[in-house]
């Protein structure tokens, strides 16, 4: 079958590769009917995240049929319509029982690369790495999904490909950000990164009842999405002092709730960005962390901080004196979808979810390099670029 | 922008031995320092301590027979089971063996894993073989494709 393959940094290919097949009793394979591009996808693109091999298959976020079901497999049938969960989680250690599903003790079968980075090892993801359990990715004709009864979401029918897709990373990434952030009635909300990510993130603090939630970024078309199908508010950080105008927007106060939705990669106008992108090419730190020195500065005392963005390793110039002394939480984590997704089906089949505008490049598998490139390059107005390896 | 794998690999490795020497000393220090003494592997089983029977442990261990001791003990919280196992006659080697998986305790360490998974999930999760394109038979490759082989066995402790 045809997939797209990170063959090294900034070079996406299309390969033959060979199909996958059960190995697991709680296996499944499933036929691939959409497959999205992912913000986390271009820190592999771009060489920041560790343990990529060349002719490893990308991809995560994705939907399709079930075609295949392992023995041990209960809640599956071969035709179902599924949406899966990026990470692989066994639902049955401490960490799963307790919701913690992206910290799954037994979804990653090579622990040891990231325990020896982090202390501890997460659980596994697809295409992203062997640091995150080698395994294949989504932008292929078919996938082997470990775990199914945990991991695949059937589909209500009222939903179409197009929407479900996003329930599989963007959406329960945002709503992991609003949930674990505390955002209840009331909260001023504000949001780096208008990406799917930070989108989702949006429109799950709205459902839960903040008052107000403002998205910043600097591309047009991503804050017009905002304003149009997220129902947020929108600074541009280009043409308005951010701080300032959050102050504002809070009573002087500050945001409730920081989430941070733009990760290892961040813009920032200015010399700041320099600094910090020679120090990350030198290697002198592994991540550029911007967007979390914004939120943690405008964030009122009191207030959490969510870094929903993903990081590797170190970073520069932490303001751990504004996050001590102003009392603030700061969490993060990778998303734990397989809690969060039942509940965002229904609401995408009440329409009070819609995710389809995020979807603004449908292509072959074939056009992979060129879907990645105009991902990264924000081009044309891309936001995701979705393949569909049926075409 | 130069574009090979090895580069990213490169930068990989850079990125664990900056954050491990960043945050642990004893990585720069002699290879006989930083020695877990007691030589104890733990892992938390979520399962009630009398589902663990230390005479008739899962296959993984039960496979090391003499060579390995275990013990068995109630977490704290609710948060499951404690089972720890170490070599009798071995001890345990230097980090840079443990993050390798190459010390003396890698078998042991595997197993243990596996062990937790038969009792939680009643398999071992697998991933090989799985779907990929042409393998670049670069040094930053190989140098991964030999860490990915070896990272089951390889931890902290
Ligand atoms: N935690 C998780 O489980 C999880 C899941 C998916 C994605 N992610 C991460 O979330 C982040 C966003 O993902 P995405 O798919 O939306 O990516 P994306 O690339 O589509 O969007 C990122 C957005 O951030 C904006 N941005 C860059 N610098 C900024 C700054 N200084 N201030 C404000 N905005 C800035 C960009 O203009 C862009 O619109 C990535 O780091 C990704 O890895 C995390
Ligand atoms: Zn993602
Ligand atoms: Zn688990």
């Amino acid at each position: 079958m045809k997939a797209v393959t990170w063959r090294g940094v900034n070079e996406i290919g299309v390969e033959d590769v060979p199909e996958p097949t059960i190995l697991n009793e709680h296996d499944i394979i499933v036929e691939v009917g959409l497959s999205a591009t992912c913000g986390s996808d271009l820190h592999l693109v771009g060489g920041y995240i560790p343990a990529m091999r060349a002719g490893d298959v990308l991809g995560h976020e994705f939907m399709g049929t079930v075609a295949e079901i392992g023995a041990g497999v209960r809640k599956h049938h071969v035709g179902d319509r599924v949406v899966v969960v990026s990470f692989t989680s066994c639902g049955q250690c401490w960490y799963c029982k307790q919701g913690l599903w992206s910290l799954c003790d037994n979804g990653n079968p090579n622990p040891g690369i990231t325990e020896a980075l982090w202390g501890q090892a997460i659980g596994g993801c697809y295409g992203y790495s062997h640091a995150l359990g080698g395994y294949a990715g989504s932008h292929a004709a078919f996938i082997r999904v470990p775990y199914a009864d945990q991991g695949a979401f059937t589909i209500p029918d009222g939903v179409s490909d197009e929407r479900a897709l996003f329930a599989s990373d963007a959406a329960p990434t945002g709503w992991t950000g609003a949930h674990q952030a505390g955002v209840g009635p009331g909260d001023v909300v504000a949001v780096w990164g208008a990406g799917g990510v930070g989108q989702m993130a949006a429109r799950a603090a709205l459902l839960m009842g903040a008052d107000r939630v403002v998205v910043i970024d600097r591309f047009d078309n991503r804050l017009e999405q905002v304003r149009t199908h997220i129902g947020a508010e929108t600074l541009d950080y280009e043409d308005v002092d951010v701080a300032a105008e959050l102050r504002e927007m809070s009573g002087g106060r500050g945001p409730d709730v920081c989430i941070e939705a733009v990760g290892m990669e961040a813009h920032t106008p200015g010399a700041q960005h320099v600094y910090d992108q020679v120090k990350q090419q030198m290697r002198l730190q592994t991540d550029r962390p911007a967007a979390v020195r914004d939120a943690i500065y405008a964030c009122r005392k009191g207030g959490t901080v969510f870094t929903l963005g993903v990081f590797a390793g170190l970073v520069d110039k932490f303001p751990l004196g504004a996050v001590m002394n102003k009392g603030l939480t700061l969490r993060g984590a990778q998303q734990h979808g397989h809690r969060y997704i039942p509940e965002i089906l229904e609401r995408m089949s009440r329409d009070e979810v819609t995710t389809e505008h995020l979807a603004t490049h449908v292509m072959s598998i074939d056009e992979g390099p060129k879907g990645y490139q105009m991902f990264k390059d924000k081009e044309d107005g891309c936001v995701r670029a979705v393949f569909r390896p049926a075409s | 922008m130069i574009s090979t794998g090895e580069n990213a690999v490169r930068a990989g490795g850079s990125l664990l031995r900056r954050v491990r020497s960043a945050l642990d000393p004893l990585t720069t220090l002699p290879a006989h320092r930083g020695q877990a003494d007691s030589g104890w592997l733990a892992v938390t089983i979520l399962c009630e301590p009398q589902d663990i029977d230390r005479d008739n442990l899962p296959e993984p261990l039960a496979e090391l027979g003499d060579r390995i001791e275990a013990r068995v003990h109630a977490a704290a919280g609710d948060k499951g089971t404690e089972l720890r196992v170490r070599l009798r006659e071995s001890s345990p080697g230097p980090a840079p063996g443990r993050f390798s998986g190459t010390d003396s305790q890698s078998d042991l360490r595997s197993a243990l894993r596996r062990a937790k998974q038969l009792i939680e999930v009643g398999e071992v999760l697998k991933v090989d073989p799985t779907p990929h394109g042409e393998r670049a038979s670069t040094p930053g490759g190989l140098l991964l494709e030999a860490w990915t082989r070896t990272a089951p066995k390889a931890g902290l402790r």
